[in-house]
Order: structure tokens, then C-alpha cells, then sequence
């Protein structure tokens, strides 16, 4: 017969005879954990590292119902995509570690001039604050026209720099942004 | 990618991933693709263990990379011009290259001016006032119709062909040790190998990387490894190109959106002051075709652009008003990297926005970078992590209370917590799935975007202010405007038919009279009305190379292969019809998505639709330092120019105020050549926040070779200081011996390592504040103004 | 669906010594294939081993080497270890995935007295299982690998399960999936030694004369083999050249003396179980 995890406690009973000797045997094969990722619903993504553009999958627990948080449990390489056939580097093997990192951030943070600390501000603060300080830069370095009378309609005293992480919609969407506002010092990491 | 669009009419790797499989023979040189893309450099593996494939490395170092590969040539960083000069030199003297290729793909036929001309280290035409060329020399002769006069036997003395003959003749392979610091003979071992491939029926590949562009002559660099691969008749086919291997996820896709200085979305154009009006800036921008048999497909320019300026601003883009065209900025010169960061220095840049990204560890110089973002007024840093850059009044050495820099710092969802799609290196833009919610109190970077628009206009409505037209006139037509849905941007970016309403198919589509609209015209047919074309999850691969047209969207039009013409001959034969790109049938082109029309004969125009000479570029007037590139030392460089004393560096470089007194002079003890790199277990700093990667590689080290570390008296795991004329850094030492000493003109020249980790305020493990861009100097390409981080002076000693 | 899970030895039992048949016959006997001319020595395998099985971080240092940890622990239990070694004028970069082999002929399982504390399973994994381990650490002395390591804290000894846990659900193991160069590969073993074969072929036409395949017969072929470049330097890769497995004949003695510093009653008897099961009747070796 078969000798399993399920059936080895007969087997050993009836085979091989050690608890004839008295030895309590329980369950005496390593006990195999369950697959971790058993019932997890299954997210494509792609790895936010390199360029490769391998494929992802990640694995969620929570069933998604109106009063459950989504817990990302594991992630690996999507076997289907002919780019990294499932295969990852330590870096896309680990990628779980940054998307639950503790390191995470949950509030804006502000800093005065002069402060040697940061304090907490909420969304509104910071979001008023920056659409103030963004409209008093640009209003003081808007140039109209430039020396020789040509328009130019820029602002040279903000720069806008990122980002080669975000997804293609936003990069899009800065650029559409900032372009209307004027500026013209934008840049991200294909530079450097 | 300055120089592979003065080269091919685009920028951008041409072949992709897994078609790496198909080469016999893979250069690595300018890369570490073990270390750095380790999925990817599978298909180089691929091809050397299933197609019998050479695979070799030309690094400063013996490599993750060389570890795997049939062969290695140590050569001192800043030196690659060097190498593939003399490359290109082995090709012409020897007869290896591709000849049946070159004559009909590239412009080794084209006339030359007469005027045109090199000597001692310059190109004709040197303006020494403002460190520039005027390029009227480099130029074409015209025939009486006023096209470009050809000579098909090569023979012309002032033919491109004859002309790159004669310039690269200098790269004998004894000058290219006594540069590089290699053997002649292990360079001529290389060259053998590397050269084998101009027949029709073998074909190899470049990967490349940042250890090509970040040098002062970085574009040419570039420049040589596709003047090579063209004389190999290795560009347009499966298993050839030159493929430039990004370091970020969505490098190519912000790129190819433009968040870059200079650029609009697909490569359009920043207009510049001189361009006062829209068609003069449409005349500027658009090529005339300088051969009769070209497409010039950039001849389109202006249906890009106003259905561009159409997505923008909607109805208030009209004829009228030049479809918004003074609704652009137009820039006061360049406007990179390093000019941002100028402006800052000098104190004139008020308020900077950092998203997604540290750029103070960024570097170069970081001192300098210190002290210009000290200068700020305002900085924002929007990042899920806290990062060093929104610290940077705690970095070490800062006194907090002495700066006034404003900070504010605002945390948003990351890559899993959002869907949208992210374009790999090899242009495949793959949809991907939003996987968690973000955590309470996290906005995701949309909003946060559409949160400032709003709150900026909404200040302009009730304040005005500065020219706010463009503001109040932005189209922002999405379902919840204060936080758009990135279906709805991928839609307009895709662009539409105004008249229909429908999502475009195609950029043939495309009009210049307002009636079609796209964000970026190199994405139409990204999102149609078939549907999500980058989510497709198809794996059929029928032609078996790899190709796998069902699988995502690859820009331009599904292409997978970029000049793929080129990769038949010029009756539409493939060159090896077991690595067919595509064949004409006599009727249509068949294989990967024709890089010319699906349905025009092979004979009536030139391959390479992108330019308008028809054909590829071995001579190109598009870059700054030289229509053929030249070796010139890094701005710190350990040995003066072998080849030219009175020009050692790059002649039109840009130097910044203030840099020069930053540089190793004359007497300074500075004898190690530096360079800086990545490892496999680390993505630049965001991976000190996982703790099984710090675990993999914990520490700041700086790696030294036997020799060096002999005379110095430092041990293995011992600690070693590494300091520059600009900052020091401290780390264990590991002792190699996969760094070799070289002989540089007669002199020994040591090279030292030094990862980019590490920071202080994300930092980990022991060895906070050791940053490599300390060490860097804040100098840049002559073309693109990318950094040479690559190639500096330092020297060493025990810690 | 086959019994993905059906037992061949067990520890401190006569099947140790004489395997458990299976009635069923034809079920998969897999083995990874390690094929060192294409590892780059990325830890892919090494961080993705710790993932998957949720072992711990710990702390390390770097010690002059791009190597992570000095030696295998109870929590690290998939090793990159790196080793520059000149032959001539070349160089190479000798890079190997150290983890457990799962010898066919388990030294480990041979020397454990606690029943069931070690299994081995009819497909070819060599299994801890730590509820049953009575930390004597025997199965270490056992090893010719030098793999198994003894944990201070749980007082238990562990090493690579082979991800058993996928492999019952018939996926390969984390270190397998995750390996960007195809430098590991699963499958049946037969398949492996087929494909090992060509593997050898084409390092010998890329100019590695010595390249050889290595699954020592001194512990019956092993469920982890390598293909090696540089088949006539093993020790450069820490490899041994004849590993056995080596029960002593009286193990069971030195079980006892180490194992009643930990127990008592149930460890003795388990101890004296095996050696009445296997100390009288240590396997042939065929070294």
C-alpha cells in the first residue's frame, strides 16, 4: 500500500511494527504545512524594479467583500509572460517586503524653515499650502515675454523632477500638468 | 538616446527582451545585465547555450555578467570610444563588414562637404568662444535637384564611407591598448568575435546600459556601438540591434511622456523662443526629405503635434489661436538635470517637486546638491517612503537651523496599490492590475496631481495672477476630476476621432486639423475600441522568435522589432531566413509589424522611415561634439588624450559656474581611476526598506583589487576610505581579484568600485552616510547633459 | 492524481534501512538540476527560498565578500556562496547555490534516532520535521554535505524541505521558480540526468573539458545535482568528491549520551529504538 501522511500512522502500525516496542509514534512524517497561497485571489502586475518588465502575481487573502481589507500575502513571477516566464530576481522575489514595508508612510509631513523636526499636517493643509506656494513661485517668475519681446509664457522657478516609477497615465498627466503651468524644468531618472 | 535618434530617427532599444535569444554573438559593454536585469539577460544565456552563441563583456570590472560569459576584456572606465573605435577600425581593414547591407541601409554613400574636416582633436567648423560647432561643414553636397548627391560604389573619397575609413584609422589596436589599458592581444581576441557577424547569415547584439551614457562623450559612446552594429548589418533584425537596458520600471514610459526637459509626449518638441509662431515651430521641427526614396514618417510631425495640443486643451485649441501653441512654455536654454540644480545653486530655482524619486542621492557632487536645495525656497517630496531628499537639512554636516528651506512631504500608494501600465525597456507597455487599496491617509499620485490643478486654478480664478489661460483652459473632462481613473488617461492618450467620437486604431489616423486628438501618438492603438490592447495576455509565438504580438502593446503600432525593413535585403529577402523579421511576398509584409508601409514594395523607399535620408546614419550632423564620435578623456581622468594632447576632453561640454574648482587639478593626489554601479540586490535606494534585501547585501563596501589593497595595507572585510576632490566615503573593503591593474600610456592605473546604495536617512546596516555620488563631479554629456558619474579620480587608504 | 506525498524512509526506523514500497509504482522521483555555468549568483533562489518559507531575517554583516552570510543557518537555508579562483590567465567567479541535496541515501535520516523526525518521501525530498526533532543534532555529524544546522532557540535542527509544501500541489520549489537565468531546473530525475548530459556537452564544446555532472554515487545519487564546469576542481566549489553516507555503526551509542542531556524517557527510547533498528545493521557504503 501507499505510504502517506494520511495513511502513515496505520502504516507504521501495521508495517513496521516500532510500536510493538511501546514508542508512541503520533504522527510521525514532517508535517507538511499548507500551501501558503491556497484560496489567495491572484493580481497581474508587473515588478516596480528594472525595466525587464517581468510579470507578477500577486497573491491576495480577503475575500474582497465590503468589510474586508485586502492582506497581500506573497508575490511571484507570472509564469505566462514570455518577458521572465515566472522567474524573478532577489529583488522581484522579495517585492511582498516593499508593498507591506513598515517603513510606509500614512501622513504629509511638514517641515518650517529653520525646524530641526518635522511635524504631521493633514491633506488639506498640505495640499492648500503647496497649491499657495506653487502660485506665488509662478507668479513671481512667469515670464510673459522674454528680453527680445518673444512670448514664452515659462516659469523658471519651479522644477518638477519624477518620476520613472510611476505608472504611464501619471507620468502622462504631470507632464500634461506641468507643461500648462508653465514650466519648463522637468526632468526624471532617464537623465541620470 | 540622443544619438540613436541622430542615427536611426528614433530613441529607444530597438529590438526587445526575449529576442536576445536569437544572436550569435552578445557584447555587453556599458551594462551588467546579470546584476542589473537578471529576467532578461536569461535570452543572452539563451543564445549562448541553445544557439551556440559568443557572449562577452568589455567592463572596468570581471562582472556578475563575466562571470557567465565566453570572454572578458578589462578596459578603464571612461575608454569605450576607445574600444569601439578600434572595432569599427578591425571592420574596414579587414573587410568584415556587412557590404550588401551597408550600401542599402545606411548613408555610407552620401556626399560629404568638402569643407568638412578633423584635426587635432577637433571637427571643422570649432567655435572656441562658446565651446561649439558651427555645423554648416557637416554637411551633404546637393545635386541640381536639390537632393543629396550618392556615390554607390563607395568610393568617393568624400563619401560617408570613405570619410569613416579615414577618421577611425587612428584607432590602431596598439592605440587602443595603450588607452584602454588592455592587451593588443586580448582586444584583437575580442574584436574577432565581435566582428563576425557582418554576413547575412549570423547576427549579434549590443546590451548597453549607463555605463555607456554617463561619461562627458556618453551620446558617443552610443553613437560608435550603432556605427558599428550598422557596418555588421546588425540593426533592424531579430537578434540584432542595440539595446539600451533601462534601470527603471517605467523609465522608457516617462521618457516616452516626456517628463524630460525638452520633449513633449512621442518626442515631439519643446518649442523654443526663436519659434514664435506654431508653424514656425512645425517648420523647424518637420524634416524635408533629402533623398527621393525616403517616407520621413517625421514629415507627420504636425498631426502629432496639434492632436496633442488638441487632447490638451480641447476646444480652446483652434486654428484660431494656434491650437494653444503660446499655451506651452518656452524654455530660456537647457533645462536638465544638472541646469536645475544650477538654478537652485545660484539660488534663482524657488520651489522644487520631487515624485517618486531621492534626487539628492541621485547625486552628482551631492555637497553641491546639499547646498543647493539649502538655497530652495519650498521643496515637496511625494513618495511613499520618507526619503533622504526630504531630509536633507538632516543630512550629516547640515545645520538644520540655518536652513529655511520649506519642506512638505506627502505619502502616496505605490506600484501594487494602483493599475496603469508600465513600458518596459524593450517597449512593451503591460497593463498591470491594482492588487491592494492603498492604507488610510495614503493618496495615490493622481490625486494628489489633480488635487494641485484644481487648487492652483481655483486660486487663479479668485486671485489672478500670472497668464493662468492655459490653467483655466487644460481639458480635465474625467468622471471624478479630482482624481481621474487611469483607464480614462490611457484613453486619451490613445487619442480619439472627433468627429465619430471613437478611440483611434492607429496614428495613420491622425490629422493636423483638429479633427483627432492623442496625448502621445506613439501609444495610439494602445487603447482602442477593441479594448485595453496593453492588457492583452496572449502567449501564441508563431514565427518561434520570440516576437508575441498578442501579448501587451508594444510602441510604435505593435512593433516588435524597430527598423525592421532593415532586416531584408533590398528586394525584401530576409538576410537569414530562419530569423526573418519580415519578407515581402510580392504582394505585402509579413512577420513582425513592417516598419514601413504594410503594402509598399521593398524598392520604393528607404528602410529606415524615421529619417529623412531613408536610411541609417553613419554620419550624423544631429550631435553636438562630431558626426563621428572621438576619444575624449573623462573631465577627471588619470592619463592625458593619447590620440590629441591639446584636446584631452570633450570640447563642448558644458561647464556649469563654479565646477572646474571642483575637479582634480594639477598636483592634487587623486591617481585611482573611480567608477559607481548598482548591485543585483539593491533598486538604487528604495530597497533599504525590505528587509530580506538588506539581509542579502547589507553593507556599503568599496571594492578594491589585490594589488591596491596590498599597498595600502588593507585587508578583506577590513575598512578602506575613498575620498574625491568633493566628499569622502568609508565602507568594508572587499579585496578582489576581479579588478586587474592596467597599463595606461606606460603608466599603472589602479580602478576602484563603489556601489550606490547607501544613504542616511533611509540607509541601513553600519555604514550610514556613505553615499557614492559624494565622490562625483557635477559635469555632463556634451549632447544630453547626463552625468559622468561613470569615470573619476579618488584615492584610498585604510579606515 | 498521483500520492504526491507517499513515504519512503523514516528516521529511527527499519525502513531507513530497507525503503517502503509503494504500491503504486511510476509515481514522479524529481530532482533539481543546478547548472553552475549559467547562475549568476543573484540570491533570486537564496531570498526567495526565505520568502516563501517565512524563515527569519537575520542580521548580517558584510564581511569582505558579495556574499550574504558567512555559513547555512536554521534560517537560512539556501546559500550563494562565491569563490575568485585564477586557473591560468582566466579568471573565474565561482559561484554555487549551497542548500540540502536530498541524497538519495540520506546520512541525515540514517543517523537520526528520533522516529519520524526525518522522512524521506518516494519522489526524493529528505524532510525535517521539527515537532518530532529531539535536537542531538546527529543528523548534522550525518551529513556529508555539511547542511543541516541546529537552531538554539527551538532546539531543533532544519535545512531545505525542497518547498515540499508547493511540490505536494505540484509546483516546483520557490528557489526553482524564481531563478532568472534557468541556472536551476526541475523535473523528473531522469529528465534532469537527459538534460544534464546536453548541459555537459555544451560547457565541453564551449571549452570546459572537465565539465561534468555531479550526483555522487556514495550517497545513491542525490535529488539536487549540479552540473559543474570545472569538474576536476569540486573543492572549489566546496563540492566533496566522494561524500557517503556514513551511519556509524555505533551511532546509536553516541545518540544516547548526546540525546539524554536533552530528554529523558521519550528521547532515550527513541534513541535506543534506533539503534536496535539501525545500529547493528549500518548500510553497505560503495565508495
Amino acid at each position: 500500500m501507499p505510504i502517506s501522511r494520511r495513511t502513515f500512522l496505520k502504516a507504521s502500525v501495521a508495517g513496521v511494527g516500532i510500536s510493538a516496542l511501546g514508542f508512541d509514534l503520533k504522527p510521525a512524517y514532517a508535517a507538511v504545512r499548507q500551501l501558503k497561497i491556497r484560496n489567495a485571489r491572484e493580481y497581474k502586475t508587473v515588478c516596480p524594479y528594472c525595466a525587464v518588465g517581468c510579470g507578477t502575481i500577486a497573491y491576495v487573502h480577503g475575500s474582497g467583500g465590503l468589510n474586508t481589507t485586502n492582506t497581500i500575502i506573497h508575490v511571484e513571477g507570472d509564469p505566462d509572460n514570455p518577458i521572465n516566464g515566472g522567474t524573478l530576481c532577489p529583488k522581484g522575489a522579495s517585492q511582498m517586503g516593499l508593498a507591506i514595508s513598515p517603513r510606509l508612510r500614512k501622513s504629509p509631513m511638514f517641515r518650517e524653515g529653520g525646524a530641526s523636526e518635522w511635524r504631521e499636517v493633514d491633506w488639506d493643509f498640505a495640499m492648500d499650502w503647496l497649491a499657495r506656494k506653487f502660485k506665488e513661485s509662478r507668479d513671481a517668475t512667469f515670464t510673459e515675454q522674454d528680453s527680445q519681446g518673444r512670448t514664452v509664457n515659462r516659469t523658471n522657478g519651479i522644477a518638477w523632477v519624477g518620476s520613472a516609477t510611476v505608472a504611464n497615465e501619471d507620468a502622462y498627466l504631470i507632464t500634461k500638468t506641468m507643461r500648462a503651468m508653465g514650466l519648463t524644468y522637468i526632468d526624471h531618472q532617464a537623465r541620470i | 538616446m540622443a544619438s540613436l535618434a541622430a542615427t536611426f530617427g528614433r530613441g529607444a532599444m530597438t529590438n526587445h527582451w526575449k529576442d536576445i535569444k536569437n544572436a550569435d554573438v552578445v557584447l555587453v559593454m556599458g551594462a551588467n545585465p546579470a546584476e542589473n536585469h537578471p529576467c532578461g539577460f536569461k535570452w543572452a544565456l539563451e543564445a549562448r547555450d541553445e544557439n551556440g552563441a559568443k557572449l562577452v563583456t568589455i567592463d572596468p570590472r570581471f562582472t556578475r555578467t563575466s562571470a557567465v560569459a565566453d570572454k572578458h576584456l578589462q578596459i578603464r572606465p571612461g575608454s569605450d570610444i576607445a574600444i569601439l573605435g578600434g572595432l569599427i577600425r578591425h571592420i574596414l581593414t579587414n573587410d568584415l563588414h556587412h557590404a550588401d547591407y551597408v550600401r542599402a541601409h545606411t548613408n555610407a554613400s552620401f556626399i560629404i562637404s568638402g569643407d568638412f574636416g578633423f584635426e587635432d582633436g577637433l571637427f571643422s567648423g570649432f567655435e572656441e568662444a562658446g565651446s561649439r560647432y558651427d555645423k554648416t561643414s557637416w554637411s551633404y553636397q546637393r545635386a541640381a535637384d536639390g537632393y543629396v548627391r550618392r556615390d554607390p560604389t563607395l568610393e568617393d573619397p568624400q563619401c560617408v564611407f570613405q570619410l569613416l575609413r579615414r577618421h577611425y584609422d587612428r584607432y590602431t589596436p596598439a592605440m587602443v591598448a595603450q588607452i584602454a589599458g588592455c592587451s593588443e592581444e586580448k582586444f584583437l581576441e575580442m574584436a574577432d568575435i565581435i566582428c563576425s557577424t557582418g554576413r547575412a547569415d549570423r547576427v549579434g547584439t549590443i546590451m548597453y546600459a549607463v555605463g555607456w551614457t554617463m561619461h562627458t562623450v556618453g551620446s558617443q559612446i552610443i553613437r560608435t556601438g550603432a556605427i558599428l552594429q550598422l557596418l555588421l548589418g546588425n540593426i533592424g533584425r531579430p537578434g540584432g540591434g542595440i539595446n539600451a537596458l533601462r534601470g527603471h520600471a517605467n523609465v522608457q514610459g516617462a521618457t516616452d511622456h516626456a517628463i524630460v526637459a525638452g520633449i513633449l509626449p512621442g518626442y515631439l518638441k519643446v518649442p523654443t523662443p526663436e519659434q514664435t509662431t506654431l508653424a514656425e515651430h512645425l517648420e523647424a521641427s518637420t524634416p524635408q526629405p533629402l533623398v527621393p526614396d525616403t517616407v520621413n514618417y517625421w514629415g507627420n510631425y504636425p498631426k502629432f503635434l496639434v492632436s496633442q495640443l488638441k487632447a490638451w486643451f480641447g476646444d480652446s485649441a483652434t486654428a484660431a489661436n494656434e491650437f494653444g501653441y503660446h499655451y506651452l512654455g518656452k524654455p530660456d536654454g537647457d533645462a536638465t538635470w544638472l541646469s536645475i540644480w544650477d538654478e537652485a545653486y545660484h539660488g534663482r530655482l524657488e520651489g522644487f517637486i520631487t515624485l517618486g524619486f531621492n534626487p539628492l542621492l541621485a547625486g552628482p557632487d551631492i555637497p553641491r546638491l546639499l547646498k543647493s536645495m539649502s538655497r530652495l525656497k519650498w521643496m515637496t517630496v511625494i513618495d511613499p517612503f520618507m526619503l533622504d531628499s526630504a531630509e536633507f537639512w538632516k543630512a550629516p554636516g547640515m545645520n538644520p537651523a540655518e536652513i529655511d528651506t520649506e519642506v512638505l512631504y506627502l505619502p502616496t500608494t505605490h506600484w501594487i496599490e494602483r493599475d496603469g501600465s508600465f513600458t518596459n525597456s524593450g517597449r512593451w507597455a503591460q497593463w498591470k492590475e491594482k492588487a491592494i487599496d492603498p492604507p488610510d491617509g495614503v493618496r495615490s499620485d493622481t490625486w494628489v496631481l489633480s488635487e494641485l490643478f484644481w487648487r492652483v486654478k481655483e486660486l487663479y480664478q479668485q486671485d489672478g495672477g500670472a497668464y493662468d489661460e492655459p490653467i483655466q483652459n487644460l481639458t480635465w473632462a474625467y468622471l471624478n476630476p479630482r482624481e481621474p481613473t487611469l483607464v480614462e488617461l490611457a484613453k486619451e492618450i490613445n487619442g480619439y476621432d472627433h468627429e465619430t467620437g471613437q478611440l483611434l486604431s492607429s496614428f495613420g489616423q491622425l490629422q493636423d486639423d483638429g479633427g483627432t486628438s492623442s496625448g502621445n501618438w506613439l501609444y495610439t492603438g494602445s487603447y482602442t475600441e477593441a479594448g485595453n490592447m496593453m492588457a492583452r495576455r496572449g502567449t501564441a509565438d508563431p514565427t518561434g522568435l520570440g516576437m508575441h504580438h498578442d501579448w501587451a502593446f508594444s510602441w510604435p503600432a505593435n512593433r516588435r522589432v524597430l527598423y525592421n525593413r532593415a532586416s531584408a535585403d533590398a528586394e525584401g529577402r530576409p538576410w537569414d531566413p530562419s530569423r526573418a523579421g519580415i519578407a515581402w511576398t510580392g504582394r505585402e509584409w509579413i512577420g513582425d509589424v513592417p516598419d514601413y508601409g504594410r503594402t509598399t514594395p521593398p524598392d520604393a523607399a528607404g528602410a529606415f522611415i524615421m529619417t529623412e535620408e531613408g536610411v541609417a546614419r553613419l554620419f550624423s550632423s544631429q550631435m553636438a561634439d562630431g558626426p563621428f564620435s572621438e576619444h575624449y578623456e573623462p573631465v577627471e581622468s588619470p592619463t592625458g588624450n593619447a590620440l590629441h594632447e591639446s584636446v584631452p576632453v570633450n570640447p563642448v561640454i558644458n561647464w556649469y559656474d563654479g565646477v572646474r574648482e571642483t575637479l582634480a587639478a594639477e598636483g592634487d593626489d587623486f591617481p585611482h581611476a573611480c567608477t559607481i554601479y548598482r548591485v543585483v540586490e539593491h533598486e538604487h535606494f528604495v530597497t533599504a526598506n525590505v528587509p530580506l534585501l538588506v539581509e542579502a547585501m547589507p553593507d556599503f563596501f568599496i571594492e578594491l583589487p589585490e594589488g591596491l589593497a596590498a599597498e595600502k595595507g588593507i585587508e578583506n572585510g577590513g575598512r578602506a576610505r575613498v575620498w574625491s576632490k568633493r566628499g569622502e566615503v568609508e565602507g568594508v573593503a572587499i579585496v578582489t581579484k576581479r579588478i586587474k591593474p592596467l597599463t595606461v600610456n606606460g603608466q599603472t592605473v589602479w580602478t576602484v568600485g563603489i556601489p550606490v546604495h547607501w544613504g542616511f536617512a533611509g540607509g541601513t546596516g553600519s555604514t550610514h552616510a556613505s553615499m557614492a555620488n559624494l565622490l562625483t563631479p557635477f559635469i555632463g554629456d556634451a549632447n544630453t547633459r547626463c552625468p559622468e558619474f561613470k569615470a573619476f579620480l579618488v584615492n584610498v587608504e585604510r579606515a | 492524481m498521483p500520492d504526491t506525498l507517499a513515504i519512503k524512509r523514516i528516521s529511527a526506523s527499519p525502513s531507513a534501512l530497507i525503503p517502503l514500497e509503494s504500491l503504486r509504482s511510476g509515481g514522479p522521483v524529481y530532482s533539481k538540476l543546478v547548472d553552475i555555468s549559467k547562475c549568476i549568483g543573484c540570491k533570486g533562489c537564496e531570498v526567495a527560498c526565505k520568502e516563501w518559507n517565512d524563515l527569519k531575517v537575520e542580521q548580517t554583516s558584510n564581511f569582505g565578500s558579495m556574499q550574504s552570510h558567512k555559513d547555512l543557518s536554521s534560517n537560512t537555508w539556501l546559500l550563494m556562496r562565491f569563490n575568485e579562483v585564477e586557473i591560468g590567465d582566466d579568471l573565474s567567479w565561482m559561484i554555487k547555490k549551497d542548500a540540502c541535496l536530498h541524497c538519495e541515501e540520506p546520512g541525515c535520516l540514517f543517523a537520526c534516532p528520533a522516529p519520524g523526525a526525518i522522512v524521506q518521501y518516494q519522489n526524493g525530498i529528505v524532510d525535517f520535521n521539527q515537532d518530532q526533532c529531539i535536537g542531538c543534532q546527529n543528523c548534522v555529524s550525518g551529513c556529508p554535505f555539511d547542511i543541516p544546522r541546529f537552531d538554539k532557540e527551538t532546539k531543533t535542527v532544519a535545512k531545505c524541505n525542497m518547498c515540499i509544501d508547493r511540490v505536494e500541489v505540484g509546483l516546483e520549489p520557490a528557489c526553482v521558480k524564481t531563478c532568472p537565468t534557468n541556472a536551476i531546473q526541475w523535473g523528473i530525475k531522469d529528465d534532469m540526468l537527459a538534460l544534464a548530459e546536453k548541459k555537459v556537452e555544451t560547457m565541453k564544446r564551449r571549452g570546459y573539458e572537465h565539465a561534468a555532472l555531479y550526483n555522487p554515487g556514495g550517497v545513491g545519487g542525490t535529488h539536487m545535482m549540479y552540473v559543474v564546469p570545472h569538474g576536476d576542481r569540486l573543492e572549489d566549489y566546496s563540492l566533496p568528491a566522494h561524500p557517503v553516507a556514513s551511519p556509524a555503526p555505533l551511532g546509536g551509542l553516541n545518540v544516547l549520551r548526546r540525546v539524554g542531556s536533552y530528554l529523558l524517557g521519550f528521547g532515550v527510547l527513541s534513541a535506543l529504538a534506533h539503534f536496535l533498528a539501525v545500529g547493528p545493521m549500518s548500510p553497505e557504503e560503495d565508495s
